[in-house]
């Protein structure tokens, strides 16, 4: 419903690629509206040529993570009376990543680092085997399960201080995945995982600065899952499985 | 900062943690004390057990302090490679100089 007595918000949107610039608008105030909602007004009603990336709306794909006054944010699900400052928002591309254009980043090194911490399923069994039974009450299952509701949203990877200081750094996302994978009593291909989230810009160059934690929109500790991988890795080298 | 780094700098934190707690009690010690330095000279030169303590607390203070400095050159210097590896281990090895030197002061006879 639209309140006329509020006043306009006044919105800064990134227009332009790496060199862009701010461009401020006027979007009227409404109850109940999302920062993704005054993103798709500008682009609908002030702006056509805005580009910007969403999906789902509701908190599920990922795709609509963008910088929110200086935060990143999941903006379907981002109130703009939580973040709004006098009125004012600011809402860039993900930090530590390529811009593509205006609030579009370019995912696909947060992507690709998914690939490089080995966060692909390994199967251990063919389909001629029967279903395996998993039990939700052993200690890996529960780990696997604590780190499997990652939407892929990036918001770690934008908002990690690792990531931003060494080009390398595999990020919290992937090495959170890489986490529920070797919990994974299915999979196969923990040897070669822990191998690869062991060596230089893996799980070691964490700083626990848990500001993946901080910032999930799912609640999610990639911080504790990167510890476990640390502690993980540790072990399979003191038993010579895997290279130092 | 790879896993066998990582082994090293947490290792020689763990070897440092009690080592720097007995340092601050013999800190403590000597002060409220009032030790001069004689009397202090006169506890330490020609004590194997002070070289072993000091020598181990000043190797491993090199190796941890050095990787820790590898870590900052690499993300706020930008620098890697060679250049890194030199950097850090020039510095490790200015640690280890200074300290055995000073270590060398106190316990030889």
């Amino acid at each position: 419903m639209s309140s006329s007595a509020a006043p306009d918000l006044s919105v800064s949107l990134w227009r332009g690629g790496t060199d862009g610039a701010y461009q401020t608008y006027a979007v009227p105030a409404r109850a109940n509206q999302t920062v993704l909602d005054v993103v798709t007004y500008v682009q609908r009603h002030l702006d056509p040529t805005l580009s910007y990336r969403f999906a789902c709306r509701v908190g599920m794909c990922g795709s609509c993570a963008m910088t929110v006054n200086g935060r990143p944010r999941w903006t379907c699900r981002t109130h703009v009376t939580k973040v709004a400052k006098g009125g004012k928002l600011k809402i860039g591309p993900l930090a530590n990543l390529p811009v593509i254009k205006d609030l579009a980043a370019d995912l696909r090194p947060f992507f690709e680092k998914w690939q490089g911490a080995k966060g692909v399923f390994a199967p251990s069994k063919t389909r001629h085997d029967p279903i395996e039974e998993i039990r939700p009450d052993t200690p890996a299952r529960q780990a696997a399960d604590a780190g499997v509701e990652c939407i892929n949203c990036a918001v770690c990877y934008a908002a990690c201080d690792t990531v931003r200081w060494n080009d390398d750094y595999l990020g919290p996302a992937a090495l959170n995945r890489a986490w529920t994978l070797v919990n994974d009593e299915r999979d196969a291909g923990n040897r070669d995982r822990l191998g690869t989230v062991a060596a230089a810009g893996g799980c070691h160059s964490c700083h626990s600065h848990q500001t993946c934690q901080e910032h999930c929109p799912q609640g999610l500790n990639p911080t504790l899952a990167i510890a476990g991988l640390k502690r993980a890795t540790v072990q399979a080298y003191l038993k010579g499985e895997i290279k130092g | 900062m790879n896993l066998r780094l990582y082994l090293w700098q947490r290792g020689t934190a763990a070897l440092m943690a009690p080592l720097l707690l007995v340092h601050l009690a013999v800190i403590f010690y000597a002060t409220r004390q009032g030790l001069t330095a004689a009397d202090i000279l006169a506890r330490t030169r020609g004590s194997f057990a002070w070289a072993l303590f000091y020598g181990a607390f000043v190797a491993a203070a090199a190796i941890h302090a050095s990787i820790g400095l590898r870590t900052i050159l690499a993300e706020w210097g930008r620098l890697r490679g060679r250049a890194l590896d030199a950097a850090s281990v020039a510095f490790g090895a200015l640690l280890l100089i200074l300290g055995l030197r000073a270590v060398a002061a106190v316990v030889l006879p």
